[in-house]
């Protein structure tokens, strides 16, 4: 229960003293409201939930959980993990 | 109500006993439509050649010592113009792409129109001058018609009926009986435009996007493509219920498995960010002109080489093989190497939330 | 950084996946409070990937399955109403009332509109003067600064024709009540990560205390989610129950203040029916008094309803993870996905429906 999809922010404007904006989801673009992220401005990213703007994504964090998990890879490499189940075969040829 | 409408085992998600009643699932394309057709049209028309039992989204029939294929479809598509194209380019290139998946030469078409009163003459010239283009453009002739008007609140503007007839060269024998484990399953390019471009001007919905209706004419395809050699078994258009439908029904109706493998479905970047959005998948989506087709396993080199060289087929990809675990079931392997059925639908897909 | 991709790619879910297979060395239950993580995994394979001695549950993290049934025929009496337009999420469409369903309603002439936003909502109201327009505000704590706004907003313009229809559900209470039950398998949870994005994460603590069960805020990209499963299992082989936070980028541990307090400002806790599972004290959000003039229940006096569960429809010990899908007599028989009985068996992620989508896998039928 909660599709959050991550948008950038492309435009900011005030209307009857709420702060909206337009994000652009991967070349979706639609109007939000950022009401509750006073500190999003344009250029950032934001995770947004039936319209609402509810957060300003992270990037540093966002590198730091993904360089977790490469880190996790080469662990993997070096304890010669890898021979788990392994998927059906390729089904294109 | 009738004594002998048997609605035991008919699918919904309400049984229909006590609210017998068309529901707009029914016209969804997926599980509902099946059902509709299946239990109430099919005992109700009769069916002694055993053409209308095949189900084929095309008849072929024996006429006159050749053979001839025909078929008719509905257009109620709201809203009625759309990035990329109108009503009349989907009344046309929809029918005319049933025919051609028969590997039948499309040749004319009859036009219904039901109008509503208040249309707009402006915007009925234009969906009947954008007909006759796609017609021109498509190479068929549209050769009788009628036209009816209805009171208004009664119609929702227009709703165009078109019935094509093509015909068959000999020895051109598609269908699922053709449809062998081993088979390489092809699509003729990038899926989800159509749909996604119907939506992104829906009410409620709208959210700005590039994305054009990718509304076009196959039969020069599918000539290119009988002409190369190909083995070819079975062709079909994924439309309503989108490529997941198709493939399911395909499945079912040649009582064969059906392998593909998501990385090998052709996305564009902004059809999957839509998607993404909205919380669909985009194996679900409408398209208006791409065909997906189910060619022998030698032949499906060549088949690619030939979809490519074409217009109407340079994004064409193999994204699956038929098998005979499964039968009539359809399995993706995931982007991560999971496994997920993918059912036909029930009925349209409705964005969500969860 | 777009956020999306990068959490779907398919050497690091390979690579997390190794590591979970390399740490698990023996049976655990998990389960994932949130639907759009059911969703994830059952859309990625997910579950099968995983090593047999991992059980994950499906929890009732899904307002499709858990509105009570009683909120779903109000909803229902309101939509048939000529001069109501009703204004709906999609999942909650094809939901089964006692009898009926929103899109029955639809088919009987009932004004029955999808919308993206509660926002949406207001705007068709201003659009439609002559007309009421009803929200169904369900969602978990997510959804309710979205539709708190909408209500401030709507007063604030004066839009008088407008009302919402709320059941918000509450998470910490639903995994207290599990944690709680006698037949308790649920050995670590992971936690919804959009949820905690609003609540932060403070609510949690206290369970990991009292019950000593590792508590995991996950996000919902296939990453996120084997990153998730990964840590509770981490915890669970090394005996150790903490709340750990696998979705930094999104959750913070205070959540979101601003968010937080419009919420407070517009509703207030109060019981709360789960579907198939039953009351569950203060585990719900209502609209708060001073905003009656733009409730739906008290604007429309909804009398007369009748609710009638389906007596085959064991849902709730599904939902709690009780039994599994398949232990329900009706499971694969008079309920099925094309003609549900209960909610679990008509959302995607619903546990029912998931396991019926595998199940076809190992014994198809061609029907």
């Amino acid at each position: 229960m909660c599709l959050g999809v991550p948008g950038q922010v492309t435009e900011v404007w005030e209307q009857d003293g709420t702060r909206f904006a337009m994000a652009d989801f991967g070349g979706v673009r639609k109007q939000i409201c950022l009401a509750y992220v006073p500190d999003v401005l344009v250029g950032d990213y934001t995770i947004v939930h039936v319209g609402f703007a509810l957060t300003k994504l992270d990037e540093t964090s966002a590198l730091e959980t993904l360089e977790l998990f490469r880190s996790v890879g080469l662990l993997d490499e070096e304890l010669g993990v890898g021979e788990a189940a392994s998927g059906p075969t390729s089904v294109t040829g | 109500m009738s004594d002998h409408l048997d609605l035991a085992g008919w699918s919904c998600p309400m049984p229909l006993r006590d609210h017998p009643q068309v529901v707009m699932g029914h016209g969804g394309g997926g599980a509902l439509s099946s059902d509709l057709v299946e239990h109430l049209l099919l005992p109700a028309y009769g069916d002694d050649g055993g053409v209308l039992a095949q189900l084929g989204d095309a008849a072929v029939l024996g006429v006159g010592g050749g053979r001839i294929a025909m078929s008719t479809d509905s257009f109620v598509v709201r809203p009625r113009f759309f990035p990329g194209g109108n009503v009349g380019d989907l009344a046309v290139n929809g029918t005319v792409n049933d025919v051609a998946m028969t590997g039948a030469r499309p040749l004319h078409l009859a036009v219904g129109m039901v109008l509503e009163e208040g249309l707009q003459l402006a915007e009925l010239d234009l969906i009947a001058r954008t007909m006759g283009a796609a017609a021109r453009r498509a190479g068929v002739g549209i050769v009788t018609g009628d036209t009816k008007v209805v009171d208004s609140g009664h119609g929702d503007g227009v709703y165009i009926t078109t019935t094509g007839i093509g015909v068959l060269d000999p020895g051109v024998d598609l269908g699922p009986h053709r449809v062998r484990p081993g088979d390489a399953v092809i699509v003729s390019g990038p899926i989800g435009l159509h749909g996604i471009a119907v939506m992104s001007v829906r009410e409620g919905l709208e959210f700005g996007s590039e994305i054009v209706s990718d509304c076009a004419p196959l039969h020069g395809l599918v000539a290119a493509l009988l002409a190369s050699g190909v083995d070819v078994h079975m062709m079909r258009d994924p439309t309503r219920g989108g490529v997941a439908a198709t493939l399911n029904e395909i499945a079912r109706s040649s009582r064969t498995g059906v392998q593909i493998e998501e990385r090998a479905v052709p996305v564009p970047d902004d059809v999957r960010a839509a998607c993404g959005f909205l919380g669909l998948d985009p194996l679900y989506v409408a398209n208006e002109g791409k065909l997906v087709a189910f060619v022998a396993a030698e032949h499906a080199d060549l088949a690619l080489a030939t979809m490519q060289a074409h217009e109407r087929g340079a994004g064409a990809v193999r994204i699956g093989t038929v098998v005979d675990e499964h039968p009539g079931v359809v399995v993706a392997r995931t982007g991560i190497g999971g496994t997920r059925v993918v059912d036909l639908p029930l009925a349209e897909q409705l964005p969500r939330i969860c | 950084m777009r956020y999306l991709d990068e959490f779907g790619d398919p050497g690091l879910a390979r690579a997390l996946l190794d590591d979970i297979h390399r740490t698990v060395t023996r049976p655990w239950a998990l389960m994932e409070v949130c639907g759009g993580q059911t969703h994830t995994i059952i859309r990625n394979g997910i579950d099968q990937l995983l090593p047999d001695q991992v059980t994950l549950i499906h929890g009732p993290g899904c307002p499709v399955c858990v509105t009570p049934l009683e909120t779903i025929d109000r909803a229902l009496e309101i939509a048939s109403r000529p001069d109501v337009i009703f204004c709906s999420f999609g999942d909650m469409l094809r939901v089964p009332g006692s009898g009926r369903d929103l899109f029955r309603v639809k088919s009987d002439g009932g004004d029955v509109r999808v919308v993206y936003s509660p926002l949406d909502a207001v705007r068709l109201a201003q659009e439609n003067p002559d007309k009421q327009v009803v929200f169904f505000g369900i969602g978990f704590e997510t959804t309710a600064p979205a539709n708190a706004m909408t209500v401030t907003m709507a007063r604030q313009l004066g839009v008088g024709n407008f009302s919402l229809l709320v059941s918000h559900v509450l998470v910490p209470p639903a995994i207290t009540a599990l944690l709680e039950s006698p037949v308790r398998r649920v050995q670590a949870f992971l936690a919804a990560g959009h949820v905690c994005t609003v609540m932060g994460m403070s609510e949690y603590e206290p369970l990991v205390e009292r019950y000593h069960v590792p508590i995991v805020v996950t996000g919902f990209e296939p990453l996120d989610v084997l990153q998730g499963i990964r840590q509770a299992l981490l915890q669970l082989e090394e005996g150790r129950a903490e709340l750990e936070n696998a979705y930094p980028r999104a959750v913070s541990p205070e959540g979101n203040p601003v968010a937080q307090k419009v919420v407070r400002e517009v509703f207030e806790t109060c019981d709360r029916a789960w579907r198939g599972i039953g009351v569950i004290p203060m585990s719900g959000w209502r609209l708060r008094p001073e905003f009656a003039d733009y409730d739906a229940e008290k604007r429309f006096d909804v009398t007369a309803i009748t609710t009638e569960e389906s007596a085959l429809c064991r849902s709730g010990e599904v939902l709690q993870g009780l039994i599994r899908p398949v232990e329900c007599a009706a499971f694969g028989k008079e309920c099925t996905p094309r003609s549900p009985l209960g909610a679990p068996m008509v959302s995607s992620e619903g546990a029912c429906a998931a396991y019926y989508q595998f199940r076809r896998l190992e014994s198809p039928v061609t029907a």
